[in-house]
């Protein structure tokens, strides 16, 4: 097993209480932050770390954080993004659920770094539960002194809220979060300007994944360039991976970056293989958005390399033959799958959360979920294939945020490496979905 | 606000007189309010209108959201378009339990289709119905993160992972004993996580 930082303690009784967690080293970053270092020697840590947003998009956070405006007099704010909603992504929710002190400690190194006085944890409305539990945390905290006035006695001061959703992928994208958080639609802003130039009401803004923040503290506290010995090249420290599909042991797993994608789908110690003796189809491997591989590419890239989880090896080859680390949404199929009705699945959703701004998003996710539909009903003809990948192709690039590529990109996927089976329909103008529930232990706890 | 909103629902004016949250949800909403700066209360809208839905029979009627309109001080008209975008606000009356079901990748790898059709036998209702005694309404919802314990259902505050048949049976017999409304504020909630 690899080096945890992050959730090496979730099998502690009790670990999401602050006296567990302050017990088991927590809230050192803040003691070392606070009495040992300027903020911009944090950033600077969190700079020679390495470590990149892990929320999807992978940009350097500590360029990120160089970039926020410092205008005299107006506040700066970091806002937490706990608005998971990319499908196969579950692990925010376990950090928050587990071990809520981590972000909250996170938040505070972080907000010190920032200069942020104020900063607000966006926790997505169906997490209802989980904002209830970050909210006692930090009520834990302001009542041993770790937020409100004067923390650890010096000038530093800050508070925190949690604000909670009310169902919208969009609100994942930082503008729209931004939007939801001033209780508006989520709708996505044109950019520029940025969230660090104009972000929350209009002040200055830094918005991080939740996992993001908490990789601060480990950071922090073992040291910039400790954190990026971990990892391969400019994937560095540790990731947690939602796995999930047809696997024998779903669930969230902290790797180092860097281990073979076949060790983590085969290894007891992570995804334990493939459910019921089945044999490997397909991995969509970081969340819905990133482009679906067949079992043999995503095992070795094109040029017959290991591939490796990292940022780097997931993306060899382009979209013609790799894919992304993404958010670590890792969905496995097996080889009886139907990868036209799941990619309906996800082509439903996209157009289910569609802002409805943009014109190509708007209507081209409809007239794909359409025509996808067609293909289920057995309607479908081989031209339909060519059409949707010509719709696909003119969403990429045509809209005010990234949903209209994350709903374009598993369709051109699909259809670049499973084209097959899209015409096979087409021909014989039937669909057989042959998942039923003998397969899938419904019948039994 | 119009007299006429959307469909059939129209505007009680004296329904509207009548409309007040309880001290404890009032208490509630003051707090949400003062994690925002001066004159930015707006902000408060989405958990406010969490609050609202619980208090005034599981849905936002007209007059719930235009009573919210008052309590932050802003136009009718900006409580409908927040309450209309968001997945979670109903604005047609449900039952007492809501029954989501995900239907998203990973639970449909699953299985989420043999849940959805064994909830629509058991209780003789489709997906958007409600039961004829006003206990339960099923919906099928996208990804609630729950991909790793799938399928799975939510209803109020409440995640109901790694389904089974029997799994099911006991939920709906429990639900339809205690048979009081489920919210996504309830603190009572069970995860399985």
């Amino acid at each position: 097993m690899g080096k945890k930082l992050l959730i090496h303690n979730d099998h502690l009784p009790n670990i999401h209480t602050l006296e567990v967690y302050r017990a088991n080293g927590g809230y050192a970053s803040v003691e070392k932050a606070l009495k040992t270092m300027s903020p911009d020697q944090v950033t600077d840590e969190v700079k020679k770390s390495g470590l990149r947003g892990r929320g999807g998009a992978g940009f350097p956070t500590g360029m990120k954080w160089s970039f926020l405006a410092k205008p005299e007099g107006v506040p700066r704010y970091l806002v937490c993004n706990a608005d998971e909603s990319e499908p196969g992504t579950f692990k925010d929710r376990y950090l928050m659920e587990k071990i809520p002190h981590a972000l909250i400690e996170g938040m505070i190194t972080s907000s010190y770094a920032l200069g942020a006085k104020v900063s607000y944890i966006y926790i997505r409305g169906e997490y209802f539960y989980v904002a209830r539990i970050v909210e006692a945390a930090i009520a834990e905290a302001y009542a041993a002194g770790w937020l409100g006035k004067n923390i650890l006695g010096t000038e530093f001061s800050h508070d925190c809220y949690v604000q909670v959703g009310g169902g919208a992928y969009i609100c994942g994208e930082e503008t729209a979060l931004l939007e939801s958080l001033e209780g508006k639609r989520g709708n996505p802003r044109i950019k520029p300007p940025f969230p660090a130039v104009a972000g929350l009401w209009g002040c200055p803004t830094v918005v991080n994944n939740v996992e993001t923040i908490a990789a601060v503290c480990p950071i922090v506290n073992m040291g910039g360039e400790e954190y990026a010995k971990i990892g391969i090249g400019k994937s560095t420290g540790t990731k947690l991976i939602s796995a999930s599909g047809h696997i024998n042991k779903p669930g969230v797993y902290e790797i180092e970056l860097g281990i073979p994608v076949e060790e983590f789908i085969y290894s007891d110690a992570y995804c334990g293989g493939i459910r019921n003796g089945k044999k490997l189809k397909a991995v969509v491997a970081g969340g819905s958005s990133v482009p679906i591989l067949p079992a043999d590419l995503i095992l070795t890239t094109a040029k017959g390399e290991p591939r490796l989880m990292t940022y780097e090896s997931l993306a060899d080859g382009g979209f013609q033959t790799g894919t992304m680390l993404g958010s670590g949404g890792f969905i496995v199929m097996d080889e009886d799958t139907s990868i036209v009705k799941n990619l309906f699945t996800f082509t439903r959703f996209y157009h289910h959360e569609s802002c409805g701004q943009c014109s190509p998003c708007r209507e081209g996710t409809g007239w794909m979920e359409k025509i996808l539909k067609k293909f289920l009903n057995g309607t479908a003809t081989e031209s339909d294939v060519d059409l949707l990948w010509d719709i696909q192709s003119k969403i990429e690039g045509k809209t005010i945020c990234p949903l209209g590529e994350a709903a374009a990109w598993p369709v051109a996927a699909a259809i670049r490496h499973f084209k097959h089976e899209f015409l096979e329909i087409a021909r014989s103008k039937k669909f057989i979905d042959i998942s039923h529930y003998e397969r899938l232990n419904l019948i039994r706890a | 606000m119009s007299s006429q909103l959307h469909g059939t629902q129209t505007f009680d004016k004296s329904k509207r007189a009548e409309l007040k949250f309880s001290d404890e949800a009032m208490a509630t909403v003051q707090k949400i309010k003062s994690s925002y700066p001066e004159g930015k209360q707006k902000s408060a809208l989405l958990p406010v209108l969490h609050i609202a839905q619980a208090e005034f029979g599981g849905w936002l009627s007209p007059e719930t959201m235009d009573y919210v309109a008052a309590v932050l001080a802003i136009q009718p008209i900006e409580v409908f378009e927040v309450a209309s975008f968001y997945t979670m606000y109903n604005l047609k009356p449900v039952g007492k339990c809501v029954l989501e079901v995900c239907q998203t990748s990973s639970c449909w790898l699953n299985g989420a289709e043999d849940i959805v059709n064994y909830i629509e036998k058991k209780l003789n209702i489709k997906v958007g119905e409600t039961t004829k005694d006003g206990m339960f309404t099923l919906k099928v919802v996208e990804c609630l993160g729950s991909c790793g314990t799938a399928p799975m259902l939510q209803c109020g505050a409440s995640y109901h992972e790694n389904l089974t048949y029997d799994k099911i049976d006991s939920l709906l017999e429990t639900y339809r004993t205690e048979s009081r409304q489920r919210n996504y504020t309830d603190l009572d909630y069970k995860n399985t996580l």
